[in-house]
Parts: structure tokens; C-alpha cells; sequence
């Protein structure tokens, strides 16, 4: 079975699309009302957001479109100290897509839902002509369980973690696109645990970022000029698997600059930087944490290589297109 | 046996004269920032990136006739990634495909078989850009084409060869006192060619592989070569780089290609510096011969001097200000190969 423009229409067929694929999976009393809105408990401060899905192709290794777009919005509001809640997610369906892929893609959003424990409670589906691409808009609510974390926090003797390898997301996809062999497999995973683990430990986070596109380089960036500080790192603490390595050398890439959608910056005061690291590395999400760095006055990102050389790490300006010599 | 430590000793510590040490391989040039290799060595051994990126010295005229090809009806250019951001006299190709035109950015040569096998009414033209390290790919491509009798599939070329170049920038620019010679195009072209080049010029020519310490030993064998007097050639990569090099590879490029003189963007008419496709083999060929074309350089830009090792980015006027990886001016800015995009990407550090 296909989509096709009539299960777009807001009929019979759209009913169906609704029932059988996403409430069957999104199962929950909010959602199955189907009320024009959700009504939610909602204590205290909130952090809310939002973001859209358009990954090709929509399954690779280690993940989906489905997992992506719940664990992208489920980490961003999780980075900001929040303990997400409730999402919404929307679905732009082109025509010719394959009934089935699109219920594994639902199946998999809730299993990623059930596993950082939010809810599913809004949705939307609008079917557009096209060759079979899915593209999912999420956004979520989360309740804040630790005032002040931001990107402007980061203070001078605070030391910055990384909780895993680089790269792996970004390899996968690429591998994909490529039709290369191998098993490097995405980091795809929801970051709610660590973050939880993390506050639990009584861990003073000044701030949380996900290293998504742009990399680990550009998030630091962003840590540089929006707190005004200097970051340093060691090449040789940051932790990058061998066959992701081996295929960043092949293909001219640079696992700094490449997308990751599990992996976190945490920013910690430096006496709780060992703590921290120990709350990261019993989390399954974080084994492979590491302290990567300090925060000194002054501004830029610089890193130390293994050769002890010095390095600028500077934003990624453009697409990371592979080179050709 | 020397260690690194030691090495890196030297290089630091020395303090003769000024050495003027040339790269002609974007991946040492890239090498040797990711790993700070600057900064480990004396402000007296100035490493300075010569003609090394393809992209870079493929002439704005070649970047028109593709973005031509990628507007027609029916036509589909296909090219690596790098090659999209170029700008040509009118516009890049990222700018073509806003316009409407049909470009798809591939990682191997090979995959236009099956996209132009998929469709057959669409004619299609590889970018085929590159030194010798990419054009046996395109040989074997062309093998391909005949085999499985691909009618819609051509080539635009712009191939380059190292050597002439190399004897160029030895000809022009006396201030070069040695040279790094290039890690990919000699898997291919062996390292034998280097010692004519070196015993003509009397420079050092040392063959590097492209890991932090490769190249540290490659620029301590340059020293202690020059220190003593001595201009040799040297293969420090000899895993990868044989004496003759890669005779399959070879024999693809001479089964197809032949010799012919050729435009560097920023540095003019090389005499038998690049290939094209012979004669008997022109049906492949999407018209890829430019006689009457004349280079127009950006006013302010300074891609030659960059490229022929005269200064250093930063001393280009148009540099991080008018020229920046977003908005190129020159071509050493576009690729990142180029040598003004790796140092405006790592400005502020030691240069």
C-alpha cells in the first residue's frame, strides 16, 4: 500500500492514515481525544521548541527519520535543563510513500517516546504530490528541572565534557547517500537520561549543547562568543572511533565539523568536572564520555594536537563537502 | 635512530637563514594546519602552498561552460561537491541550480553510469576536474560508457598535470629553496620524475605521506638536506609511492588522454600542462577545448601570488574582508583545498 493524494483529502482515507499507522502507535488518552488541541498539567517554567526533519535517506544505520525527529527535539529541550514532557509532531507525507515505511517510522517514534518518557499528544498529516519522502516537524514542552543553563554560562576554570564519540550520525548518513559498506551505525539516541543523571549527581551545569550539525567545532563556537570566553581542548582526549576515523580520512571530512544526534557538551565547574564524568560514563549513552577541555578568559576556540601543535577551530562555513584530492 | 622529539627540536630550534618551503598537495596543506604544524616549527622555515587544488586552478571559463550545460533542457551536469561553490565570470553552479538549472553532486565518478543508464533522455556531462590522482577514475569511467554503450553521458575536462607545473614555479619563482612534493599524485606518477626536477633546479624534493609526523620528517630531510648543501629527491612515503608509480593507472590516462597546453586560473598558459581526450575518443568530450579564452582576474585579487608562494593570504588585500569562503572572490578561497580557504579557517593562529 501507497500514500497517495487522497489520503490527504481530510476524508475517509486520512481517518484511516491516522488511526492505523499514528494513533496506533502514539497510543495515549491526549492524543486519542483528537481534540483540535491537547490540554496538558503544566507546573512551573517551561522550555519549548521545535524543529523539522527532511533526512535522506529517511532509514539508514542505526536509526530513522522517526527516531531523529523525536530524539532532535526531545535533546534540544533536554540541553536546556528541562526534563521533556509532551511533543507534537507533524507529518508532510509525499505522495508514493510506502504505508509500511511509514509505519515503522511511527513505531520507532514511539519506542524513542516511550524511552525519554514523553508523550506524543498533537499531530498533523498533509499529504503533497511528490516521490515518497517523508518530512516530520516536531515540537515539545518541557517542564525546567534546573534553572540557568545556558550558553552564556560558561565561566573561566570550567571544564567541558563530551559524552562520546564524533562523527558516527554523520558517517552513517553519508554512507547511506554513498551506498558505502561498513558498519558505522548512527548515534541517534535521546539525551534525557544523562542530563537526568547529570542534575541527580547534584552536578552545577552551567551549560548543555548537543552536537548536531556543525559539529562538536561549531558548538564550542557558539560557547566562545556567547559566553566570551576562551575554549581549549586536546586532540587527544576526544574520543572518535577508528572506523569513523578511517573514513573521515578517506573522504577528506573532519569529524569536528561532522553532525552527531547523540552526543552532548556538558560545561561543569571544574572541581565537579570528575563527578560529572562519572555520572556521563554510567549512563549507556555516555560510556565513552571524556573531559575534552577547559573555559579560560579570553575568546576563540583553540586545540591543542597531538603533536602538541596549536590549532584555531573555527565555525564551518558551507556544506562539509567531501574533497576530491 | 632520530626521534620525533628530536625532530621537532630542530625544526624549532633552527635559526639560519630563511627556508622557503613549498606544498603542492591540498591535503598537506590541510595536514599541516589540522595538526599546527606552524607552530611547532622556527618563523624562519616558511611553509608556503603552491598550485595543489584542482578546483583552484580550473579557469572561470570552464565553471561558464559547465553552468551553459547544467541550463540546457534535457541536461544534467554531475560533478564532486567542491566544484559547486566556484564561481565562474557569470556565476557558480550553486547559483545555477537556484536559477533552475540540473546539477547532481556525486562522490565517484562511477555512479554517473547508473544515473545516466536511469535515464536515457537527459544528457549528461561530468565536471571531470583533477590532477592525476582522479583522471585514471575517469579513464575507467570512459571504459564504462563504451562497454555498456552509454550514449548520454560526456565529459567536460579540465585535468591538470603536476609536473609542468611544478617546473613553472621553479622557472618563475627563484625564491622557493624546496619543495614537498605531492602524496596522492605521486601513488600515481612515481617518484623518479621529482629527480630531474630536483638535479635541474637544485632544490630538494621530498615525497611525504600526509599524518602530522609524515610531515615533520619530510620538513627535517628539507633542512638537513639544505644545511648540507644537498638537493635531492626523497621518498618518505614509500608504502604508497614506488619509483614508477602506478603503471595500470598510467596506462588508463594514456589509453584516453593526450598532452596539450592549458590556462591555470591565476597563473596563465602552462605549456603541456594538462591532458585532454584524444581524438578518437572526442565523442566523449562535451566541448571541452577553450583556445580563445582569456583569464579575467577580480580586480584586487591576488590568487596568483597566493599560488605561485609571492605572499601569504592575509597579505592579499581582499582577504576576510571582500573575500571570504562565503562570498569568494578568488578561487584559493572556494575549495577547501584552497589555500585561502584553510587560512581564513584557521586565522589567528600562527601563520
Amino acid at each position: 500500500m501507497y500514500i497517495d493524494l487522497s489520503h490527504g483529502s481530510g476524508g475517509k482515507q486520512t481517518s484511516s492514515l491516522i488511526h492505523d499507522i499514528f494513533l496506533k502507535h502514539f497510543d495515549n488518552e491526549t492524543l486519542n481525544k483528537l481534540e483540535d488541541a491537547a490540554v496538558l498539567d503544566i507546573g512551573g517554567r517551561i522550555a519549548y521548541t521545535t524543529d523539522s526533519f527532511v533526512v535522506t535517506p529517511m532509514f539508514f544505520r542505526g536509526g530513522n527519520i522517526g527516531k531523529l525527529a523525536v530524539c532532535g527535539t526531545v535533546n534540544d529541550l533536554s540541553m536546556m535543563g528541562a526534563k521533556p514532557k509532551y511533543l507534537t509532531a507533524g507529518f508532510i507525507i509525499e505522495a508514493g510513500t510506502d504505508m509500511n515505511q511509514l509505519d515503522q517510522i511511527a513505531q520507532t517514534m514511539k519506542e524513542a517516546a516511550l524511552e525519554a518518557g514523553v508523550k506524543i499528544v498533537a499531530g498533523d498529516t498533509k499529504v503533497i504530490e511528490g516521490s515518497g519522502n517523508v518530512y516530520i516537524n516536531t515540537s515539545g514542552i518541557g517542564e525546567i528541572l534546573k534553572e540557568g543553563v545556558s550558553i552564556q554560562n560558561c565561566r573561566p576554570k570550567d571544564a567541558i565534557l563530551l559524552s562520546g564519540n564524533l562523527g558516527e550520525h554523520h558517517a552513517a548518513i553519508m554512507s547511506g547517500r554513498m551506498g558505502i559498506e561498513n558498519t558505522i551505525s548512527s548515534d541517534c539516541a535521546p539525551l534525557s537520561s544523562i542530563v537526568a543523571d547529570l542534575l541527580k549527581n547534584g552536578i552545577d551545569v552551567h551549560c548543555m549543547r548537543d552536537a548536531t550539525r556543525g559539529g562538536l567545532a561549531t558548538v564550542l563556537n557558539e560557547v566562545s562568543e556567547s559566553s566570551h570566553c576562551r575554549v581549549e581542548i586536546d586532540e587527544t582526549s576526544i574520543p572518535i572511533s577508528r572506523e569513523v576515523k578511517g573514513f573521515c580520512d578517506i573522504l577528506g571530512l573532519d569529524p569536528l565539523y561532522m553532525a552527531n544526534e547523540g552526543k552532548m557538551i556538558a560545561v561543569v565547574p571544574g572541581e565537579q568536572a570528575e563527578a560529572a564524568l562519572a555520572a556521563m560514563q554510567q549512563n549507556k549513552y555516555g560510556e565513552n564520555a571524556r573531559i575534552i577541555g577547559d573555559i579560560t578568559e579570553g575568546a576563540g576556540v583553540y586545540m591543542t594536537t597531538a603533536l602538541h601543535g596549536r590549532r584555531i577551530i573555527d565555525i564551518l562555513y558551507g556544506e562539509g563537502l567531501p574533497r576530491i584530492c | 635512530m632520530i626521534t620525533l622529539e628530536r625532530i621537532v627540536r630542530e625544526l624549532r630550534d633552527y635559526d639560519g637563514e630563511e627556508i622557503k618551503i613549498m606544498e603542492v598537495c591540498g591535503t598537506h596543506t590541510s595536514s599541516i594546519f589540522k595538526n599546527g604544524i606552524r607552530s611547532l616549527i622556527s618563523p624562519k622555515i616558511r611553509l608556503i602552498s603552491g598550485p595543489g587544488c584542482p578546483v583552484c586552478v580550473t579557469p572561470s571559463v570552464y565553471v561558464d561552460k559547465l553552468v551553459d550545460i547544467a541550463g540546457q533542457e534535457r541536461h544534467c551536469v554531475l560533478t564532486f561537491g567542491d566544484m559547486m561553490k566556484v564561481k565562474g565570470s557569470r556565476m557558480s553552479l550553486t547559483e545555477a541550480v537556484a536559477a533552475g538549472a540540473r546539477v547532481r553532486v556525486l562522490y565517484s565518478p562511477l555512479d554517473a553510469v547508473k544515473i545516466a543508464l536511469e535515464d536515457k533522455n537527459t544528457q549528461y556531462v561530468f565536471a571531470a576536474v583533477g590532477f592525476e590522482t582522479t583522471t585514471p577514475v575517469y579513464g575507467v569511467l570512459l571504459d564504462e560508457i563504451t562497454k555498456r554503450e552509454i550514449h548520454n553521458l560526456k565529459l567536460l575536462t579540465s585535468l591538470k598535470i603536476m609536473v609542468p607545473a611544478l617546473s613553472y614555479v621553479c622557472e618563475n619563482e627563484k625564491n622557493i629553496d624546496a619543495f614537498l612534493a605531492p602524496g596522492h599524485v605521486s601513488v600515481i606518477i612515481g617518484c623518479d620524475v621529482y629527480k630531474e626536477l630536483a638535479q635541474k633546479y637544485k632544490k630538494p624534493f621530498v615525497v611525504a605521506g600526509f599524518e602530522g609526523e609524515h610531515i615533520l620528517a619530510a620538513l627535517y630531510e628539507i633542512l638537513c638536506q639544505i644545511k648540507s648543501g644537498r638537493h635531492e629527491m626523497r621518498n618518505l612515503y614509500p608504502n604508497a609511492v614506488t619509483e614508477k608509480g602506478n603503471l595500470a593507472a598510467q596506462s588508463v590516462i594514456q589509453k584516453y588522454f593526450e598532452l596539450k597546453d592549458d590556462s591555470w586560473r591565476g597563473i596563465g598558459t602552462i605549456e603541456k600542462s594538462a591532458l585532454k581526450l584524444k581524438p578518437e575518443y572526442s565523442k566523449f568530450d562535451a566541448g571541452s577545448s577553450f583556445d580563445e579564452f582569456e583569464e579575467k582576474i577580480p580586480a584586487g585579487c591576488r590568487c596568483r601570488d597566493v599560488i605561485l608562494g609571492r605572499i601569504n593570504p592575509p597579505e592579499c588585500p581582499l582577504f576576510s574582508g571582500a573575500c571570504t569562503p562565503l562570498n569568494a572572490v578568488g578561487p584559493c578561497m572556494v575549495s577547501t583545498e584552497g589555500v585561502c580557504g584553510i587560512w581564513y579557517k584557521n586565522r589567528g593562529g600562527k601563520g
